[in-house]
């Protein structure tokens, strides 16, 4: 790709990754790593390619892709659900597999959708999670249930079987097992999937939250709408391929700024821009648009009153991160195969 | 098995550092937890509580049958159906016997089949294993349940059978098979042997369904497999020209549990018997490890 965008990746994380920094040694600053994580299936297909991920400590990691690009073969391998085809992960700074009975009990996790036993009540589903937690006081059991189901906004339907759970509150039930116990790291496979805008809007708030008090979060989504409200970093998958991964704002700097200007008289608007040296000029209705590249803005300006160019209205174009992942994927948001 | 079994608490992650890591866990190493809480899904289940009443009908209904048939033949076929009006404790032993080719196999298929294939099934596998439970443990938990499960349904037809025998015929000298008469006390106690018994038997066969249940993510689908396999080794067991592979049978010896009847008491079989299921247990919990500590969890 010759985008500038693409750099992206290889400048991404601000400090040099982790192998070193992690296994070992007393502190960990990325909260989740992989090197050169690779799954290949038995059928041959390659659903993981490579990636080499670094959520920092504290971040509200988007993990954006499309369908089937690879984000949940990702996450089962972070919990040592699946087993690498190559390359090594960690969390909280213990390797996986060997250090998931130490660290595991810090991560609360939903990993495509929520399963619970049907025919129990979603209480007792909790409890049953909490008796398989040997780290789980029993004493605190019922509290941290009543806790957690309150936190999520189900303790009217606490006793409800799980059968009978709306799509909607079985998303409810999977986030308040993931936050049965303080965590310091919660990956959240499209926690949104399934809920009603208020329920949306819940679930990022509870995200946010939970960010505020330090807990790192890898949140896996096709939603763009999502990563911009919510997180501080994006990790972009294609096709198996980590295809970019920054801080958020580093990503829309990184766009190309746009200006546009608004006018009875777009022909004129489009000549002065173009007299003026700005690039890529495209017209729609009273409205030009164009790169802003090294001119300054304020010049524009002058150069449009220069010429007499009735502006209605002038200004930078809100940078469209879906315009960036369309550069980085090549193809948008379709279901790679 | 997985690397993630042999991890040691050396490897324990240093609680330092821009990480707020907790205290470390308190290590419950004999909790019980996770298991109550497996026995409650298994006898909390009304498929198997539905199970289980079918079970035990099975004695109410050979106690009221023989005592209400009638014909009464005396003790001279020496079945055990016709010893029923000599003793109540032979209805115990009647249902047992009826039961232990299919009834009870199908009942421990059921339990064992649908331990993995069933949490795979609906999904709860990933989230248990991300708690963590660490594979091995899960399986200890799982074969632990089976176990239990087949010692209360064993001891659920004893004791119906007794209990209505008791009630109905009422208690006496215990003519054994042998000819030999014992006392009721000394009845029971053969009976408690033969359960124990058909518990180690049952127990192997459990084993496994517990492998099977590795290999699937369809309980019913396991269940049946392994319905099938106790069926087919009993089929196989009853062909005479291929009494070389009899005693290879996992089922071959389930039967020989009558001469624990006799005095004394015919070892021969019974000894047999406790080797088949130790090997046929070993071996398959044996490859239920394995078979599960390399799996990918894609459920
Ligand atoms: N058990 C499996 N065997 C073979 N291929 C698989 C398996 N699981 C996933 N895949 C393939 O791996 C690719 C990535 O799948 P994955 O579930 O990780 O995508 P995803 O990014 O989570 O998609 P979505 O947004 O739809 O949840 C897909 O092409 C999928 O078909
Ligand atoms: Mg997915």
């Amino acid at each position: 790709m010759s985008s500038p965008v693409t750099s992206v990746t290889r400048d991404a994380p601000t400090e040099p990754v982790p192998s070193s920094a992690v296994a070992g040694s007393s502190a960990y600053q990325f909260a989740v790593t992989s090197n050169g994580l690779t799954k290949r299936f038995r059928g041959g297909q390659v659903a993981v390619d490579h990636i080499d991920l670094a959520v920092p400590h504290g971040a509200v990691y988007g993990f954006l892709g499309p369908n089937g690009s690879g984000k949940t073969t990702t996450i089962r391998m972070l919990l040592g659900l699946v087993r690498p085809t190559a390359g090594t992960s960690t969390l909280l700074g213990g390797r996986i597999p060997e250090d998931s009975q130490q660290v595991l009990p810090s991560v609360g996790a939903l990993v495509e959708g929520p399963a619970f036993h049907p025919y129990l009540s979603g209480r007792d589903n909790l409890r049953r999670l909490d008796a398989a937690d040997r780290t789980a006081d029993p004493a605190t059991c019922a509290h941290r249930i009543a806790a957690a189901l309150e936190r999520v906004g189900l303790s009217a339907a606490a006793a409800k079987r799980f059968r009978n759970y709306s799509l909607g509150m079985r998303q409810r039930l999977g986030i308040a097992a993931a936050l049965l116990q303080p965590r310091e790291l919660l990956v959240l496979d499209e926690p949104t999937n399934g809920l009603d805008p208020q329920g949306t809007r819940e679930v990022r708030a509870l995200v946010t939250d939970l960010a505020a008090t330090g807990v790192t979060v890898l949140l896996s989504t096709h939603l763009l709408s999502e990563v911009e409200q919510i997180c501080t970093h994006v990790g972009v998958m294609h096709i198996g391929k980590l295809v970019a991964q920054s801080r958020l704002t580093d990503l829309r700097a990184q766009t190309a700024q746009r200006i546009r200007v608004q006018t009875a008289q777009p022909d004129r608007a489009a000549a002065t821009l173009a007299r003026l040296g700005l690039a890529d000029i495209a017209r729609r209705g009273e409205e030009v648009t164009a790169l802003v590249g090294s001119a300054r803005p304020e010049d524009v300006i002058a150069g449009l009153v220069h010429d007499e160019v009735p502006v209605i209205a002038f200004g930078p174009v809100p940078v469209n991160l879906e315009d960036v992942f369309v550069t980085l994927t090549g193809e948008g948001f379709g279901v790679s195969g | 098995m997985s690397a993630a079994e042999a991890s040691s608490p050396a490897t324990m992650v240093p609680a330092v550092g821009t990480g707020q890591r907790q205290p470390p866990a308190t290590s419950r190493r004999l909790s019980t937890r996770f298991l109550r809480s497996e026995l409650k899904l298994i006898f909390g289940r009304r498929r198997n509580i539905a199970g289980m009443a079918v079970l035990a009908a099975v004695p109410i209904i050979i106690a009221f049958a023989v005592r209400y048939s009638g014909s009464r033949r005396g003790g001279g076929d020496g079945g055990f159906l016709s010893q029923a009006t000599n003793n109540g404790l032979f209805v115990g032993l009647a249902a047992l016997t009826v039961e232990l080719p299919l009834f009870l196999p199908l009942a421990v298929a059921a339990i064992s089949g649908d331990a993995v294939a069933g949490e795979a099934n609906v999904g709860t596998l990933r989230y248990l294993l991300a708690r963590p439970v660490q594979r091995t443990r899960l399986l200890a938990v799982k074969y632990l349940g089976v176990l239990i499960f087949t010692v209360a349904a064993v001891l659920l037809i004893a004791v119906v059978g007794v209990g209505f025998g008791l009630a109905l015929f009422g208690a006496g000298p215990v003519t054994l098979l042998s000819g030999t008469q014992v006392s009721t006390a000394v009845g029971l106690w053969r009976l408690l042997l033969v359960c124990g018994y058909i518990v180690v038997c049952l127990a192997a066969f459990g084993a496994i369904g517990l492998f099977v249940s590795t290999l699937t993510e369809q309980p019913i689908g396991a269940t049946i497999g392994v319905v099938g396999l106790a069926v087919i080794s009993q089929i196989l067991d009853s062909v005479s020209q291929l009494s070389a592979i009899h005693p290879y049978l996992p089922t071959h010896y389930w039967l020989s549990f009558g001469d624990l009847l006799r005095d004394p008491i015919a070892t021969d079989q019974i000894s047999h018997g406790i080797v088949s299921a130790v090997v046929y247990g070993v071996i398959f919990l044996a490859a239920a490890w394995a078979r599960f500590g390399a799996k990918d969890i894609t459920s």
